[in-house]
């Protein structure tokens, strides 16, 4: 007897079971095909079907029923293929004849697991619900007590520090003829600080990105300190950087990251005697807000010629970072060392900081840091961090918010009396639903001395079409139909660096004037305002009484 | 806006001075309250320089329990100053007013003067924290040659009320303001003017950098470093940091609170410490409106402004006798005769800086370097 699985489609998935369901109009459609070409996981495909059909020719109505062969576009049911809402389809459709719609009804992660592989993706979080940093409100308002500042006229400095810096008392400072000097001749070792901008660009590498997207970010970035004056920075992510760049005096915009493949540092160390600039600082990733405790994975199909080059590996072989660092055993012993290494390397004229995830045990690698004079920075990456590739349940389930983690390890700091000496970089998060401002200038004083952005910059120059409902999130097979974290020329080409530079530059310089919009009425403009937790309120008790601000309701 | 009149004389003069200045800047409501501080004292306290002056108000209760733990601590009355009371309508007097000169327990008759002023901070703190909460003991200041009155009420009815137009209460650095009182609860120890250790300092405006240098100060672990009933005594504890703690000169105070972009700093001759200073001291940029009159242990004067000027504040005066004021009228009542024209109006880089006894004024531009008004 035939089985009745075979009868009833009972082994197929129904459209209901989908997190997208394609929603598409016949009589819209000229079968023009660009839709099906375009989609990149092949989630719909041209069919051919018989019709009955209704119809009448005639002057008058003469209905009649007729069978017709038509070709239609049909959303597949393989899991493997499943829609994943990118509307790249819409995007090329001519004439609005088809959209894939969210069905908040979809089982799809009871099935995303065939072959006993868990789902994996790229992308972020997938929590569309405000993040704690959307929940804060800037309620210290300087109006008639105080004339406030005039974010138009008045002088601005959104300006932070990158590096360790030294308590006044331990400056050797001497006093010559009523002026005070640098006692050159101390022996004090003088760590390196760098002023920047204190919104940058976070970790993302070439091989994550394409190479268009990498190289739009990176002349954004140098359009940005050489044209517009603002030293805003950015990541390399861990595959090292192109040997042009490192060669060039535009190496100083740049931050280098080592993690833990270390991938790309052969050639990062071949060029430093051919350097003619100092980098930014250098960053030692340790873990990754999206995916704690978890590696890297750039995919053999990803690790073409150029990737191979920059890299210093061959081509088409995956390219895994393990989740720790091999060399390391202790935070005491390995990652001091490392830090020592980093800063010998440039003589001690670069500042290093090690990148985490935000955990709660945060506050145990910042006091490690604070009593290792040569760590720079300590750079928390929060559970809203993105990825190009990740578990799902890494992404969704591991982690820890941004806000409280950050806010923590800064009265940790200010208890100790030392919250100016090691600067906190808070990313993961900022501008998750667009308020990029408003988010980093709560992070500021909630006590960060800077904020890293990845995900928001990619949506905003590149229009990357990820979101928190699962949209799109493909960076992990390099079919990203934006060209953003692809190394398939077919489609990175639809990506203009010109014009990511462009965005780059505008998102930045909007970003310039929405922060002088908070500052300037809470009567800020010369410093960061750092730790000004007076300025925050939270319309949640339970948050404000984590953050210690104040409850506004 | 609070009002603020600092004078600063090679004579001795009477702090009514200061308060019909405060008087004639008076616009709108102005009682929440007067803080007087008289540095070189003249009259009886001229004989007693070398011993420390507790000055405050306490209760009866207050009075014993701050008798019992002097004289435990071992120090010996030498002298009481207490201001004749003629009451006036809406000033609430309490028990007992005092500016009581003491000598020091035996055991610091020959210790070091940082030793002693260690002390005398201590001892201040702990009759602070024993009256604080029921107000049977307010202390303001606890050391030599330093004496300070504070009281809510109208000014130059506070000066009636304290008795001072009849008084031989006179000084040569008198500092006064008339608070006005629009923010916070009224508490005589968020009164200015501020004093610690020699140092002392008065303001107008709203420090919005309040929590941030806090937090810094209270960091360093200084136990003077405490109170901040009000968000400007902490523009005397960084004048007291800067220059005590970390020894430089007045001029850094300005590059402290006002610190220059990375660009001016370059023009510096002293750009390499500028340059650390600012980001070491992060934290302790204010971003006013702020106009800061402050003294220093030596007598010399100053007043600066926040990095944008946003608040008014003119210097002028005789050689001999400077006015340092909140606004031009009360710089007309304290010294009417003055050439006018010289009067100083600091602009944001600016530091004027009045010798002791009014000698010399100066003003430090933080990218210009010195120029000499007066000298």
């Amino acid at each position: 007897m035939e089985p009745a699985a075979r009868l009833d489609n009972n082994h197929q998935l129904a459209l209901k079971d989908f997190p997208y369901i394609i929603r598409w109009r016949d009589d819209r459609c000229k079968r023009c095909g660009r839709c099906t070409a375009v989609c990149p996981m092949l989630s719909i495909e041209p069919a051919v079907v018989l019709q009955r059909v209704v119809q009448s020719e005639s002057p008058l109505p003469e209905p009649k029923a007729v069978r017709k062969v038509v070709t239609i576009v049909r959303q597949v049911t393989d899991i493997n293929r499943y829609c994943t809402g990118c509307a790249t389809c819409n995007l090329v459709c001519p004439n609005d004849a088809i959209e894939p719609e969210y069905n908040p009804q979809h089982k799809f992660l009871f099935h995303k697991n065939r072959g006993g592989h868990p789902f994996r993706r790229g992308g972020r979080r997938n929590d569309p619900a405000p993040s704690t940093l959307e929940r804060l409100k800037f309620t210290r308002i300087s109006m008639l007590t105080d004339p406030a500042l005039d974010a138009g006229r008045h002088e601005f400095r959104i300006r932070t520090y990158l590096g360790r810096i030294l308590p006044p008392e331990e400056l050797p400072i001497r006093i010559v003829n009523g002026k005070a000097e640098i006692d050159k001749t101390s022996g004090k070792f003088i760590p390196p600080v760098r002023e920047i901008y204190p919104v940058m660009i976070g970790s993302m590498s070439i091989g994550a990105l394409s190479p268009t997207m990498w190289e739009g970010l990176a002349m954004g970035i140098t359009y940005l300190n050489e044209v517009e004056g603002m030293p805003v920075v950015m990541c390399s992510g861990e595959g090292g950087m192109p040997q042009r760049l490192l060669r060039s005096r535009f190496l100083k915009y740049f931050i280098p990251q080592i993690a833990s493949g270390y991938f790309g540092w052969d050639e990062i160390v071949r060029a430093i005697p051919h350097m003619v600039e100092d980098p930014c600082a250098i960053e030692i990733k340790y873990g990754q807000g999206a995916k704690p405790g978890d590696g890297g994975l750039l995919m053999a199909h990803k690790v073409l010629k150029l990737i191979s080059e920059i890299r210093g590996v061959p081509m088409g072989v995956d390219l895994p970072s393990p989740p720790t660092h091999q060399t390391k055993y202790s935070i005491e012993e390995s990652v001091a060392k490392m830090i020592q290494s980093m800063s010998m390397a440039w003589g001690f004229r670069v500042p290093v900081y090690p990148k985490i995830s935000g955990s709660r045990t945060a506050k145990a690698v910042l006091n490690n840091l604070v009593r290792n004079p040569y760590a720079a920075a300590l750079s928390i990456d929060g559970e809203d961090g993105g990825t190009g590739a990740a578990y799902n349940v890494s992404m969704d389930k591991m982690g820890h918010p941004i806000a409280s983690n950050v806010r923590e390890c800064y009265l940790d700091l200010v208890a100790q009396g030392k919250q100016n000496e090691l600067p906190l970089i808070a990313a993961g998060g900022a501008g998750k639903q667009g308020n990029l401002a408003a988010n980093a200038a709560a992070l500021f004083m909630l006590g960060a001395s800077a904020v890293s952005i990845g995900k928001y910059i990619m949506q905003a120059a590149a229009g990357c079409f990820g979101d928190e409902y699962n949209r799109c999130n493909v960076c992990n097979l390099g079919r990203c139909p934006r060209g953003i974290t692809t190394q398939d020329p077919r489609l990175y080409r639809r990506l203009d660096p010109d014009k990511v530079a462009e965005r780059v530059v505008e998102v930045f310089k909007s970003l310039d004037v929405e922060l002088k919009k908070i500052f300037a009425p809470m009567g800020r403009s010369t410093e960061l305002p750092i730790g000004m937790s007076d300025g925050l309120s939270a319309d949640d008790h339970a948050v404000a009484e984590r953050l210690q601000i104040s409850y506004a309701c | 806006m609070c009002r603020l009149a600092a004078l600063t004389s090679e004579e001795y003069i009477s702090p009514m001075e200061n308060i019909l200045a405060l008087e004639t800047m008076k616009e709108g409501h102005d009682g929440s309250g007067m803080g007087l501080i008289l540095k070189n004292l003249g009259g009886e306290f001229e004989e007693l320089k070398d011993y420390p002056i507790l000055s405050g108000i306490c209760s009866k209760d207050g009075l014993h329990a701050m008798d019992d733990y002097l004289n435990k601590a071992g120090f010996k009355l030498q002298y009481t100053w207490t201001p004749k009371i003629r009451p006036r309508k809406g000033i609430v007097r309490r028990d007992y007013y005092f500016a009581r000169v003491y000598d020091y327990p035996d055991e610091y008759r020959d210790k070091s003067f940082e030793e002693k002023e260690d002390l005398l901070l201590r001892t201040r703190i702990a009759l602070r924290k024993m009256g604080e909460a029921d107000e049977s003991i307010i202390v303001f200041s606890f050391y030599p040659d330093i004496l300070t009155l504070k009281e809510v009420g109208d000014p130059l009815e506070l000066g009636e009320f304290f008795g001072l137009d009849n008084s031989t209460l006179k000084a040569k650095i008198i500092f006064a303001q008339g608070r006005q009182n629009t923010n916070y609860a009224i508490n005589l120890y968020a009164c200015h003017p501020f004093f610690i250790q020699g140092y002392g300092s008065m303001t107008n405006g709203e420090n919005t950098a309040f929590v941030p240098i806090r937090e810094f100060l209270t960091g360093k672990g200084f136990h003077g470093y405490m109170g901040y009933n009000s968000d400007s005594e902490v523009f005397t504890h960084i004048l007291h940091y800067t220059c005590r703690m970390l020894g430089l000169p007045l001029i850094y105070y300005k590059d402290v609170i006002t610190p220059l972009k990375a660009s001016e700093i370059e023009e510096r001759e002293d750009r390499e410490v500028v340059w650390h200073l600012k980001t070491a001291l992060r934290p302790l940029c204010i971003d006013g409106p702020n106009c800061v009159i402050g003294f220093t242990p030596d007598g010399t004067c100053f007043m600066v402004q926040d990095s944008k000027k946003l608040r008014p504040g003119v210097v002028g005066g005789v050689k001999g006798k400077y006015a340092l004021m909140s606004e031009e009228c009360g710089l007309d009542s304290a010294i009417p005769e003055r050439d006018r024209s010289l009067d100083i109006f600091p602009m944001k880089y600016d530091m004027v800086i009045v010798s002791p006894e009014a000698k010399e004024v100066r003003v430090w531009n933080q990218r210009q370097g010195w120029t000499t008004t007066i000298s």
